[in-house]
């Protein structure tokens, strides 16, 4: 009817409809892709992912930044979530390498295995990794699961060990993550390794983190999985659990990788640094992470390499 | 599509049925978490909404307030309410009752609002109160409204009560968080349809109290006009 | 606020891939909604169908959707896409009933006028009806686009990039601070476009502004309340 309005007004939208395609075309070309969302990278760019809990964080960024710093080109993909979510992502190629413990993974892949020591996890690990798949060279660092009680709750029942759960009379709640209820050092281990079976799960997604450790402080439950290279465990005073029976296996730092992606130069870059990376560097790494410095893990990655004078 | 065979296998095994973890136990936490979510949301939003659509105040603020509200992620403020308020139910009811405030006030606001003004002035004209214009003639008109903006707050509540289950609180969100880290897509999809289930049944019972409250002139008029208007027809009293 | 200048870089990153999937949903849910809301109007019949389809793929809790996606649609499992088709599903469905009032709330009058003038079905549609209809379009689309920001954050759940990372993070390490940043720039974010919105609405339906004028006028001389 009035054709000048029509065609300005949808001139109008055309311009708009530029503009945002322009910062939408803009953002994802920009160098800060580097750590973008793009549904696949460049072949020969290395997707490092994460784990949903902190340290896996720190130690992925580390990977990246290592690599970065010797001209590999590196993405990340971080919080991915568990295990099981991640060695999917692993699988069907959204990423190619995440940094793993030795223990849990063999268990992941084969229950029954019996290797407990850290050699022996290794050995066993890399057989049954599957093919397209495989371990680098693990660190000395380890990070272990661990039961914790509070001190109260030990003096109070003689507790000290995975052993003196067996016979205790009161019910006991474990706070952990919600796959401990089928992970072989969870509850299934603890009836079948100790014996003890009127332990129950209390679910808290936050891989032994503030509201694990808060829950385990105020009783709510009276043991909590938490990492051993936590600061929570110092910093509150608990207990944590012997394990005679090594129902927690040796769980060294080690890269997962697809194979394609392992070049010579990515295994000599990724083994140069699990060398360097020792258990007293978690612990410290996590300190500064979690604790009152809140140092974000990009930026404790980069410090780290810097300090052990690596590349 | 086999997926969802297998979310029907799960709920119809019958060992979900039973204990803690069980459906009824966890349909019920649901439905408790979400009554008392929306049941607190509307003693604090619906007279604060009838009040300023009674006298036509904050039109300028009450819609970008709502806005804003809306605009906070479910997500950050469970996480953060958890970590200053600790664990426990309180601080996800919070964080859902924040979430359920916006459409009750909307609705309510809008739902008095939109009666028409001559018909306000000719209740005023008779001579009743504020009180009795309010109670007598924009709150059963606008009752439908009202009771929309509840409705959609449900809704989203029974829907978002499943994010709050990244803490250690009940419901079918738990099939969610625990299915997840497992990849048990079974028991993941199963709990979704429950949730679904839930929220059209909701979605239901409210539909027909919606129906239900519009007074009977209103109904007898809205059916003698053609026109099929939308929602946003004035109501007129005969 | 020392931490938000620290980490400013990490900060912007997601912001900007927290934009990159909010926006298609939002435009998707536009686009894709006019037939339905059209059909949905046209029809008595088609209303009630697709209102009901639309009432039921809201009602699906987002974060089992978003994890049933790579299943049904067969993609890698944290392929942004599955975030992004999720939304725009749900976009969909808001904007069904808002589209759908949008068309009713135009005067059957004007559309006969039009009709009885010459203009084509097609032709009324784009220059008549959508334009009428626009106001409420907008102000759904506003709701939309609030709410489809917001929800990206759960993402993060699953892996893909997104401001909700902050929550995750913050809580992992007892760090509320981080986790109002958060907060903060996903509430700017949906600011930004709601902003972006409006102005395209001034833009594109001029009329709009020049409609508010006189009938302040008009009341205020006939001295109604």
């Amino acid at each position: 009817m009035m054709p000048k309005n029509t065609s300005s007004r949808v001139g109008a939208l055309i311009t708009l409809g530029t503009v945002v395609v322009g910062l939408v075309g803009c953002s994802s070309g920009s160098p800060l892709s580097s750590s973008g969302n793009g549904a696949s990278a460049p072949s020969g760019t290395i997707t490092v992912g994460s784990a949903g809990f902190a340290e896996s964080e720190i130690i992925a960024q580390v990977y990246a930044h290592a690599l970065a710093i010797n001209n590999i080109e590196v993405s990340k993909r971080l919080t991915i979530g568990q295990r099981d979510v991640y060695l999917a992502a692993l699988k069907d190629g959204s990423i190619d390498l995440i940094p793993e413990y030795s223990g849990n993974l063999l268990q992941y892949y084969n229950a029954n295995s019996t290797a407990k020591s850290g050699p022996d996890v290794m050995a066993a690990l890399k057989n049954v990794v599957p093919s397209g798949f495989e371990v680098l060279d693990q660190a000395p660092a380890e990070d272990k699961d661990s039961y914790n009680v509070t001190a109260e709750f030990s003096a109070a029942y003689g507790v000290r060990s995975l052993a003196d759960l067996a016979s205790l009379t009161i019910p006991v709640t474990v706070g952990a993550n919600p796959e401990f209820a089928q992970r072989p050092y969870g509850i299934p281990g603890l009836k079948g390794t100790y014996g003890v079976s009127n332990v129950v799960l209390a679910p808290v997604s936050d891989s032994g983190g503030p509201l694990t450790v808060k829950a385990l402080r105020e009783g709510s439950v009276q043991m909590a999985d938490i990492f051993t290279t936590s600061p929570a465990i110092h910093d509150n005073n608990f207990v944590t659990l012997a394990d005679p029976q090594n129902l927690i296996i040796a769980q060294n730092v080690v890269p997962l990788i697809n194979s394609a992606k392992a070049s010579s130069k990515v295994k000599a870059v990724l083994n140069a640094v699990s060398a360097a990376l020792t258990t007293e560097d978690l612990v410290a790494l996590n300190g500064k992470n979690q604790g009152d410095e809140k140092i974000e893990s990009g930026i404790l990655a980069k410090e780290w390499l810097a300090q052990k004078h690596l590349f | 599509m086999s997926e969802i065979l297998l979310a029907l296998g799960w709920i119809a095994n019958p060992v979900n049925w039973v204990g803690v973890a069980g459906i009824p136990n966890r349909v019920g936490e649901h439905l408790s978490y979400s009554s008392v979510t929306v049941l607190i949301a509307a003693v604090i939003a619906m007279p604060l909404g009838v009040v300023l659509g009674h006298t036509r105040r904050g039109k300028f603020w009450v819609v970008p307030v709502a806005g804003a509200l809306r605009a906070l992620p479910t997500l950050g403020l469970v996480t953060l309410l958890a970590l200053l308020l600790g664990i426990g139910i309180v601080p996800p009811l919070i964080a859902l009752i924040v979430l359920a405030i916006p459409p009750v006030l909307a609705g309510a606001y809008s739902g008095i609002e939109s009666v028409d003004r001559h018909t306000v002035d000719a209740a005023r004209s008779l001579g009743m109160t504020e009180w009795q214009v309010l109670t007598r003639v924009e709150l059963p008109l606008g009752l439908p409204l009202v009771i929309g903006g509840v409705r959609s707050a449900a809704l989203q509540v029974i829907a978002t009560w499943t994010i709050a289950a990244i803490l250690p609180v009940g419901g079918l969100g738990r099939y969610i968080f625990d299915g997840l880290p497992v990849q048990n897509y079974a028991e993941m999809l199963a709990g979704s349809m429950l949730v679904i289930v839930l929220a059209l049944v909701a979605d239901g019972v409210f539909a027909l109290v919606q129906k239900g409250v519009i007074p009977r002139g209103v109904v007898a008029r809205q059916s003698a006009s053609s026109s099929d208007g939308g929602t946003r027809r004035r109501l007129h009293a005969d | 606020m020392n931490w938000v200048w620290t980490n400013f870089g990490l900060i912007w990153e997601l912001t900007l891939d927290h934009v990159v999937l909010s926006a298609p949903p939002i435009i998707a849910g536009l686009i894709l909604s006019l037939p339905f809301g059209w059909l949905a109007n046209r029809f008595r019949l088609s209303r009630g169908i697709l209102l009901g389809i639309a009432g039921l793929l809201y009602a699906i809790p987002s974060l089992p959707f978003l994890v049933a996606v790579p299943t049904l649609l067969g993609t890698k499992i944290l392929n942004p896409v599955n975030l992004v088709v999720a939304l725009t599903v749900y976009a969909v469905a808001l904007m069904v009933r808002t589209t759908a009032d949008g068309f009713a709330s135009v005067e059957p009058d004007v559309t006969k006028s039009a009709t009885a003038i010459g203009y084509s079905r097609w032709w009324r549609f784009w220059s008549v009806e959508l334009p009428l209809a626009g106001p409420v379009l907008l102000a759904g689309l506003r709701v939309v686009s609030v709410s489809t920001v917001s929800l990206v954050t759960i993402g993060s759940i699953v892996g893909v990039n997104t401001l909700g990372y902050f929550f995750l993070n913050g809580l992992q390490r007892n760090f509320p601070t981080e986790i109002v940043v958060g907060i903060v720039a996903t509430v700017l974010v949906a600011l930004v476009f709601d902003a972006v919105l409006v102005l395209a609405g001034r833009v594109l339906m001029p009329w709009t502004a020049v409609e508010r004028a006189p009938r302040r006028g008009a009341a205020s001389i006939m001295g109604s309340s």
